[in-house]
This record gives structure tokens, C-alpha cells and sequence, in this order.
């Protein structure tokens, strides 16, 4: 009975310490729904998208960059189809077989082979390995056939940028390239579309208008798993191409200048004189801008850099020349403007002037004899212009050079590499050299040797201006949202008003004082081409609607000595790095004219040889292209 | 008295048969079978390994959970020394020969299959010490001599488990074992100085936990501490239960689990798969299936005449209690991670067998609860 009653105390305690327990139970379980309900029903959100976030992944796709067109829609920069082998490691089932199999069939070498090996071991095995870029077409069609032999072998077709025109545009346009890490972090558009093998502007406008050209990505969902493997697609996202951009360069004119310059170093630029549109602008020697696109083998490149015509420099803008006799038209214009002398002012030429036991020459030995300006600027006579630079100083010509766009940059918002030039005076050679200015200086200054450098787009705005009547005008090389049509432009200048874009205000470009004067140089500039005696007499054209107005000119590159001035060498019998650069500035034709150019030859010798004559033979296809182009003008109208 | 032994005594297959609880019973099958689909589920939707593992298992210890309720309580009672023993000598050849796994000794080949004593001791403690109770006079329990075999019984097998290294099944097996102490009448103000005892001395315990172990109380603490390595395994866990919703993303269409991102998935983490695919209602009645097995095992407990009977019952259902409470905590987020199996649903067969053999001997005590044990 004890042992009974033992029995059942102990049975109640048992019972009793159960229930406590069971209590707590409940109190656990309810907790337990109650963090589950609040990590289902009220967080629910916030997991489910780091669900998502943890199983879809997006891969970019390399944007497509826009085209570039010319004037007449052309396309100069466009998209080409390439055709790529890729390598999916995971698929393949021996990979040192497929190597050597696909060595034979592409002719790869040791390097290409080291360089997959090592990729193969850097990269997840489902990450694909590019084997070749840019397979030719019967590359591709090879490995199509011996497909069933390549097990992992996936032949892609993608787009890769094209320059149909190849060297033809490469100064203006530059290049793509693969980007390197700098080039990234420096933009931003740059560093939110990159994907690997993306291609972006290296130089030129395709590095400028890097954010116009560069297009959006496409994207594409996948479902990934915890090892980032791809499972499924989910969506496609289509991207956008960039931007087009439309050129106010014509490639018929843009190709001839490139024939024109054939294995010489120079420069030749055309300008619209009105609305300021760029017809031309061809550095020469150029190179082929799709030589990089799939990275530059290392001889090529070494042609290239190593080429003592130096194709690497664009001449057009970052060249630095002495004008030369070209200045000659703005040195008769501040004269006259600033009534130093007149029409009828003359001047001896002896063939030398003598200045405080300092000799000047002038070109011509024997001396031109009385000459008025017209005369002077014909025969391009240095004495005369001595003589007129000494009267005018060099503050007041320096005033009138700028005005019409010396050492400033002419393109500076689109090339990186335009440089502003200089054309000094007596406040500038104080600042920068630290010493007075000498009469000297002015003279040659007058002749356009010393200090005064010039870039050839300049010269060319410079001659447009005075061609145009005396007007400044904005020159641009991309047909912007609202262009002003060649008459507009014209009326507009000869109202005396012209409507400036950037304020969009009507403003007074007048570049002169009297019209008169801008008149007198013209006169000169026609006489100079197109009257016995003058610079350029051979090189005219008779015709009135090719005929053109030039000035020669001929720059030293290094002092002449006494003793070369009495040789009187022949253009072979001195070393090519030691010859003049012949310099030419016309605009035509004379009666309305319409486009002005400049054209240097770099040590080609004299300006009336090496640069005129070239003038002669683009003048023709300029105005012939004249009509084309004026249809053209309401083409299609591009936002930039 | 006499009567009723004779009862029992004269029990026979068929009275066995109608006299298991078809409650529990229906309970367990519709676990093991719910276990199979969730099984399948982690194989990705096809019958690979682990499905058919699971499946064999489930085929060849459920009979042997009937073949474990056939024999009378008594007998489980006559044997819970010898088996405890036995389970002893079990953990003491794995600690010598056992095989050794990611870094740890846990476990046996029994040729057929791998034998993990450690989880036969989770039902072996509470068989000892609802026998050793049983005998203990009330007047006896608080006496020194009691409290110090009933410790021994508990830290014995502790000591073995914990140097293989296995903390979670240690824990386990000391909250299975304090239970029945708590049952048995120790005064609670001992659990009281114990438990402050426990707490004072935790930065001391902490200082000798195994550095992977410290690691798992740092990332409990805030699992955004290391995101991709220790914080892993609970914040994909939480993503995925998180992300189930009201109705779960569908049985078969858990993204977390089918793109490899939950860890360990067919075992401790098997909550967080089928949470995620059934969802807060699924969860829920998870919950209740496993309310109602405890349950039922309360009230056989209950209706024991026998007071071993009792204590197995209410013991083991604590156990099984914990054993959810344990693994849910810790794939939600409440708890560390030690390694704790959720009972029948994860992928394991030591831990299976010892749930079946702790359910055997509950129906065992249900067929003769009306027996008397001297």
C-alpha cells in the first residue's frame, strides 16, 4: 500500500511537472508560427526579391554604336557583321585534341595557343573562351564543315564598327579599340555600358561623341544557379544603337584630296565660306583606322609610327606651320584698315632692305622694282610687305589676324588634338620670352616667318573670311539640328547681321571697318592667280566658273644662309627635312564665291609649284559638286 | 493486481494490432510519405539518391516501429540498462574505429548502412532514466546519491558525443535526459541554481568551444557579418522561407533550392525547402502534424499505468518537441546553427531508426498501457 501510494505521488508529480512542460510547449510552437508568419506573410516582399536577386542575373550585351554618315548620307562609320569562334570549355570533351584541331584549320600560332590555355584556366568552365575575332568567311565556313568534330566549338556571328572608306576619314573619325582601364573610370556612360570586348573611341570624333555614338545595351536575363552557372533565359531586352551622326564632310571631295596628297606629308581643308561647314579636311599621309579594331598587329604598327611622313599627326589641326606669303592678304587688309597705306602707296623692292645692319631679302633677287599693293601682292613681294609691316607695328597687325581667327582653335570643342597656334606681338613676347620687341621681328612677321604659327584649318577660316566679304563665320564638321542653308547664311552676312547659334542672337560679324578694303585684297588675290607675273598665273583656271582667287606661299623651316642664297639649290638637291613647305590659300569661284581651302605640302618647296597646282585640279570637283550638295542641304536632320 | 497482469500477459497479435493508436500512427505515415515528395523535391524533381535512400529506409524502419511496439513494455523496460550499456560501448568503438567525416567521428559501417550512435543514444537516455525514476523511491530523488547517477547517466554519453565533435546531438541529448529528471520530481529550485550556474559560467564554456563553433554563436548573432561564408547558410535559409509567402512557390518550383543555393538541404535544412514550396500554410500544418504526434504521445504517456511508461512517453515527446523546436530555431533564425535533424523529414537514417524505435516503444506502451510494472 505504501509502495501504492508511493506509486501514485510519484504518478501526480509526473503529471503536474508534464503540464508546466506542455504549457511551455505551446508557448514555443506559437512563437514559432509567429516568426514564421512574420518572415512569410509580413517580410514576404523583401525575400521574395532576394530571392530573385540571388537567381537572375543579367548579362550585357555590347551596345551598337551609331553610324557615321557624310553630307550626303553615305555611310563613313558604320556596323559590319564579324564572324567569331568561341570556345565553351564545359562542353568540350578533350581540349588539347580540339586545340591542335582547330590550329590546323586556322593557321593559329604557338602564342594564340599559349594564350587559350591560359585563358581556359582563368575562366569558369562555362564562361565562353574567344578563340579568333574575326574569322573570314572561309575560316567560318571551314569550321562549320568540321563542326561535328569540334565538340564545345560555338561559331558566333556579332557586329563589330567598320570603316568602309579606310584611311580616307581616319583623322577626322579616329578609331574603336578596346578600352583600357583608365578610359573606363574617366566616363561614366563609358563605365555603366562596358562589357567585356566592347570597343570605344580612341581619337577623334569617335572619341568625342563617345556618348552620342555608344548605344544602349541589350540585355539579357538568365536564371543562375549558386555557382553563377546559366539555366535558363528569362527575357530579352533589346538595346538601342547610338546615335547617327552626319558629317558636313563630302567623301567624293574628302577622297580626292586624299589622292591628291598620295605619298606626301601635308594637309588640305575646304570650307564652306558661309555656312562654315567642313567639305574637307584630309591630313596626309593617313592609315587605316580597321587595322584596330581587333588590336594592331606590332609590325604594322611599327610602319605606321615609324613612317617619316608621321600618319599619326593630324596635320589639319595640330600641324604648326609659318604661314608664309599666305599672311600677305591680312597684312594688306590691317594696312589697310588702319589707313596705313592705300592703293596708291608704293614701294621699291631692290631684292633687299636694309634695318639697323640687319639684311632682309626679298624672294626675288633682282628686286620687283615700284610696286602698289595690288602689284606686291601678285608677285607677293616681301620688300613691299617689309616696308607696309613697319608702318602698320605688329600690335595693330596682330589685332586684324585674330580677328579673323589666328591662334585660336577653329574646332576646339571636337578635337582634343587642335592646336591654337600663335601669331605674337610686342605684350606677348615680353610675357612669354621676357625681352622687348624688335623692329626686326615685324618685318618678318609681315612675311609671315618669326614667331607666327599657323594651323591649316586656320588659314583656310582666314581666307574664307576675307572671301565672304569680310564676315566671321563658325566653322563645324557636324551637321547640327538646325542647319542654315547656304543662302540664308549668305543673306544674313550681307544684311551684315549673321545669327549665331550658341546665343542664338543676330550679332554683327563684321570682321572690317570699310568694305571697300575687304574688296581691294580680293582684287589682289585674283590678280595674284589669275594675271601674268602673279604666284599662281599657272595654276588658273580661265573658265569663270571654276576660276579662283589663291595666294601662294612658302615657308622656311630653317634660315637660309648667305652662302645657300647664292647656290640657289634645286628643291632635289636639298635634304627633304630641310625644303620650304609650299602653302596655297584660294577660294572660288571668284564671281559668288562659294568654298575656300588651304593646302599645305609639307617641304614640298614653293607654294606656286607644290601647292597651287593641286588647287587647280580640287577647284573643278568642288563647284561641280556644288549643286549635289545644295540639294543635299535639307537631307535629314540630326540631333546632336 | 494480479488480474491485470494476467491481462496483459494474454494479449494477443490481433488485440496488439487493435489496440495500436491509429492516430499516431496515420500521423507518422502521412509524415514519411509527405518526407518522400520533399525528398524528391531536393533531387530536383527526379528519383535519385537521397529519394530512394529515404524511401528504402522509411520501408525498412517502419516495420520495425511495429515490430518494436509487439514487444511489452515490460520488456523494454527489463532491457533499458542493458541498451543504454549497449549504445555506451556503440559511441565508445566510434571514438576509436568510427569513420571519420568532414572532420568529424560520428559514425560506424554496418555494411549496409552507416550507423550514427549518437542518435540511438537520444532514445536510449530517456529508456534509462524513465526505468532508473521508475525504481527511485519519491523520497529519494533529491537525494545526493540519485542526482549524482542521474548526472552520470547524462554526462557519459555527453562526453563521448562532444568529442567527436557533435554539439548539437550533445544538447540534445542533455535536454532528453533533464527532462525526465524535471518529470521524475527534482526540485526545480536545482534546475533554477543550474540553470544561473549554466549562465555564469557560459563565457567560460564559450572559451573552449572549437573555433568553428564560436563562429556559429558570431554568425547567429548578426548573420550579415560574412555574408558568403558563415552568415551563408542562414541568410539563404531565411531567403527562402521568407520568400515562400502565404502558399509557397509551388511543390517542386523552389528557385533557392533547385539553383543550389541552400546548403545542406536534404538534412537540417529540409524545413527551409518545403517551407518555401508550401508556403506559411504548409509550415503551419507541418507544425500541427508534428502538435498532433506529440500530442498522441502525451496521451498514451498519459493513460500509462506503468509510471516508465510514463516518463518514455512524456520524455519522448519533449524529445521530439525539441528536436523541432531545435532545427526550426536554427533555420529561421532564433538559434545558432548546431547540427539537428527535423525527425523523419530529414535525410538520415541513424536518426530515422531511433525516432522509429522511440515511436515503437510509445506503442508499445499504448498496446499494454494497462500494464503494470513492478
Amino acid at each position: 500500500m505504501i509502495k501504492s501510494n508511493s506509486g501514485i505521488r510519484k504518478t501526480d508529480v509526473i503529471n503536474r511537472r508534464m503540464f508546466i512542460i506542455g504549457a511551455a510547449k505551446v508557448v514555443v510552437f506559437v512563437g514559432i508560427v509567429v516568426r514564421l508568419f512574420s518572415l512569410q506573410i509580413n517580410e514576404n516582399k523583401k525575400y521574395l526579391t532576394l530571392s530573385d536577386k540571388n537567381r537572375i542575373r543579367e548579362w550585357k550585351l555590347p551596345p551598337t554604336r551609331g553610324n557615321i554618315v557624310d553630307y550626303f548620307g553615305n555611310v563613313i562609320a558604320g556596323n559590319l557583321k564579324v564572324y567569331q569562334l568561341h570556345i565553351i570549355p564545359e562542353q568540350v570533351e578533350n581540349f588539347d585534341y580540339l586545340l591542335v584541331r582547330l590550329k590546323i584549320l586556322l593557321n593559329l600560332s604557338d602564342k594564340r595557343i599559349a594564350r587559350i590555355t591560359k585563358l581556359k584556366a582563368e575562366l569558369k568552365p562555362w564562361d565562353s573562351i574567344i578563340v579568333s575575332e574575326n574569322l573570314t568567311w572561309s575560316q567560318f565556313v571551314k569550321i562549320n564543315n568540321y563542326l561535328y568534330d569540334l565538340v564545345g566549338v560555338k561559331p558566333v556571328m556579332t557586329i563589330s564598327r567598320n570603316y568602309p572608306f579606310n584611311d580616307v576619314y581616319t583623322h577626322i573619325l579616329g578609331y574603336v579599340s578596346q578600352p583600357n582601364e583608365q578610359e573606363i573610370l574617366e566616363n561614366e556612360t563609358i563605365q555603366e555600358r562596358f562589357v567585356p570586348g566592347m570597343k570605344i573611341g580612341k581619337l577623334g570624333l569617335e572619341k568625342r561623341l563617345e556618348n552620342h555614338l555608344i548605344g544602349t545595351n541589350a540585355i539579357q536575363r538568365y536564371e543562375v544557379n549558386a555557382y553563377g552557372k546559366r539555366i535558363n533565359q528569362l527575357e530579352h531586352q533589346k538595346g538601342e544603337q547610338g546615335s547617327k551622326i552626319r558629317l558636313t564632310v563630302d567623301t567624293e571631295i574628302q577622297k580626292a584630296c586624299g589622292e591628291l596628297l598620295n605619298e606626301k606629308a601635308g594637309s588640305i581643308s575646304v570650307m564652306d565660306i558661309y555656312t562654315g561647314d567642313i567639305i574637307a579636311m584630309y591630313s596626309s599621309p593617313s592609315y587605316n583606322p580597321n587595322l584596330f579594331l581587333f588590336g594592331i598587329s606590332q609590325d604594322e604598327w611599327q610602319l605606321i609610327r615609324n613612317n617619316p611622313l608621321k600618319p599619326l599627326i593630324n596635320k589639319t589641326l595640330s600641324g604648326l606651320y609659318s604661314p608664309g606669303s599666305t599672311i600677305k592678304p591680312i597684312v594688306a587688309l590691317s594696312a589697310l584698315e588702319n589707313n596705313v597705306v592705300d592703293t596708291k602707296f608704293k614701294v621699291k623692292c631692290t631684292g633687299k632692305m636694309e634695318l639697323y645692319e640687319q639684311t632682309f631679302h626679298c624672294w626675288k633677287e633682282e628686286g620687283h622694282g615700284w610696286v602698289s599693293l595690288k602689284n606686291a601682292m601678285k608677285q607677293s613681294c616681301d620688300t613691299y610687305f617689309y616696308e607696309v609691316a613697319r608702318l602698320l607695328g605688329v600690335d595693330r597687325l596682330n589685332k586684324t589676324a585674330e580677328k579673323f581667327g589666328l591662334g585660336k582653335k577653329v574646332l576646339g570643342e571636337y578635337f582634343d588634338n587642335e592646336k591654337k597656334g600663335l601669331f605674337p606681338n610686342t605684350v606677348w613676347k615680353k610675357n612669354n620670352l621676357g625681352k622687348g620687341w624688335v623692329l626686326g621681328e615685324t618685318l618678318i612677321t609681315g612675311i609671315g616667318q618669326g614667331y607666327t604659327q599657323t594651323t591649316p584649318l586656320q588659314l583656310c577660316m582666314m581666307t574664307a573670311q576675307i572671301a565672304n566679304g569680310g564676315y566671321k563665320i563658325k566653322p563645324k564638321i557636324i551637321v547640327d539640328s538646325n542647319p542654315v542653308s547656304y543662302e540664308d547664311a549668305k543673306q544674313s552676312m550681307e544684311s551684315g547681321l549673321l545669327f549665331d547659334t550658341d546665343s542664338e542672337e543676330l550679332i554683327d560679324k563684321k570682321l572690317f571697318k570699310d568694305k571697300k578694303n575687304i574688296k581691294i585684297v580680293q582684287e589682289a588675290m585674283f590678280a595674284s592667280t589669275n594675271e601674268r607675273f602673279g604666284t599662281s598665273y599657272k595654276s588658273r583656271i580661265d573658265d569663270p566658273k571654276y576660276q579662283f582667287a589663291g595666294k601662294t606661299g612658302t615657308a622656311q623651316v630653317k634660315r637660309i644662309s648667305k652662302r645657300e642664297r647664292e647656290l640657289d639649290l634645286e628643291l632635289e638637291q636639298i635634304p627633304y627635312k630641310d625644303r620650304d613647305h609650299a602653302l596655297y590659300v584660294a577660294y572660288g569661284p571668284y564671281i559668288n564665291p562659294r568654298y575656300a581651302l588651304s593646302i599645305i605640302v609639307e617641304h614640298g618647296g614653293s607654294g606656286s609649284k607644290a601647292a597651287a597646282p593641286i588647287a587647280k585640279k580640287l577647284f573643278k570637283l568642288i563647284i561641280d559638286r556644288h549643286d549635289l550638295r545644295n540639294k543635299q542641304s535639307n537631307f535629314e536632320r540630326i540631333t546632336v | 493486481m494480479f488480474q491485470h497482469d494476467r491481462l496483459s500477459n494474454e494479449i494477443t497479435l490481433f488485440q496488439k494490432i487493435k489496440n495500436l493508436d491509429y492516430i499516431l500512427l496515420i500521423s507518422v505515415i502521412l509524415l514519411s510519405v509527405l518526407s518522400v515528395f520533399v525528398m524528391y523535391s531536393t533531387d530536383g524533381g527526379e528519383i535519385l539518391f537521397h529519394t530512394k535512400n529515404h524511401f528504402v529506409k522509411l520501408a525498412v524502419f517502419f516495420p520495425l516501429m511495429i515490430f518494436v511496439a509487439f514487444f511489452n513494455i515490460k520488456f523494454w523496460h527489463n532491457f533499458s540498462y542493458l541498451i543504454y550499456f549497449i549504445v555506451i560501448l556503440l559511441l565508445i568503438y566510434v571514438s576509436f574505429f568510427g569513420i571519420k567525416s568532414s572532420g568529424s567521428q560520428r559514425w560506424m559501417d554496418l555494411y549496409l548502412f552507416v550507423l550514427q550512435p549518437s542518435e540511438l543514444m537520444k532514445v536510449a537516455i530517456i529508456m534509462c532514466l524513465a526505468k532508473y525514476y521508475h525504481r527511485l523511491k519519491i523520497e529519494n530523488v533529491n537525494s545526493f546519491t540519485s542526482i549524482t547517477i542521474v548526472l552520470s547517466i547524462i554526462l557519459i554519453p555527453i562526453i563521448f558525443v562532444i568529442s567527436q565533435p557533435d554539439l548539437g546531438t550533445s544538447i540534445l541529448i542533455a535536454l532528453s535526459g533533464l527532462i525526465i529528471l524535471w518529470l521524475g520530481g527534482v526540485k526545480i529550485k536545482y534546475f533554477i541554481y543550474s540553470f544561473i550556474t549554466f549562465l555564469i559560467s557560459l563565457p567560460f564554456i564559450i572559451s573552449f568551444l572549437k573555433p568553428y563553433q564560436k563562429l556559429r554563436i558570431l554568425t547567429f548573432l548578426d548573420p550579415d557579418r560574412d555574408p558568403l561564408g558563415a552568415g551563408y547558410q542562414i541568410i539563404q535559409s531565411k531567403i527562402a522561407i521568407g520568400s515562400g509567402g502565404l502558399d509557397g512557390k509551388g511543390f517542386l518550383k523552389g528557385t533557392q533550392s533547385y539553383l543550389d543555393f541552400l546548403p545542406e538541404k536534404h538534412t537540417d535544412f529540409i524545413f527551409t525547402l518545403f517551407s518555401e514550396e508550401f508556403g506559411f500554410i504548409g509550415s503551419v500544418g507541418l507544425l500541427i502534424l508534428y502538435s498532433v504526434i506529440i500530442f498522441r504521445i502525451l496521451r498514451i504517456g498519459s493513460i500509462s499505468r506503468s509510471n516508465f511508461a510514463r516518463l518514455f512517453c512524456f520524455g519522448y515527446a519533449f524529445a521530439i518537441f525539441i528536436y523541432i523546436v531545435v532545427n526550426l530555431s536554427m533555420v529561421l533564425g532564433l538559434l545558432p546553427i548546431v547540427g539537428s535533424p527535423l525527425p523523419i523529414m530529414s535525410y538520415g537514417g541513424s536518426s530515422m531508426l531511433a525516432t522509429m524505435i522511440g515511436f515503437g516503444i510509445v506503442l508499445s506502451a499504448k498496446i499494454n498501457h494497462k500494464q503494470m510494472i513492478a
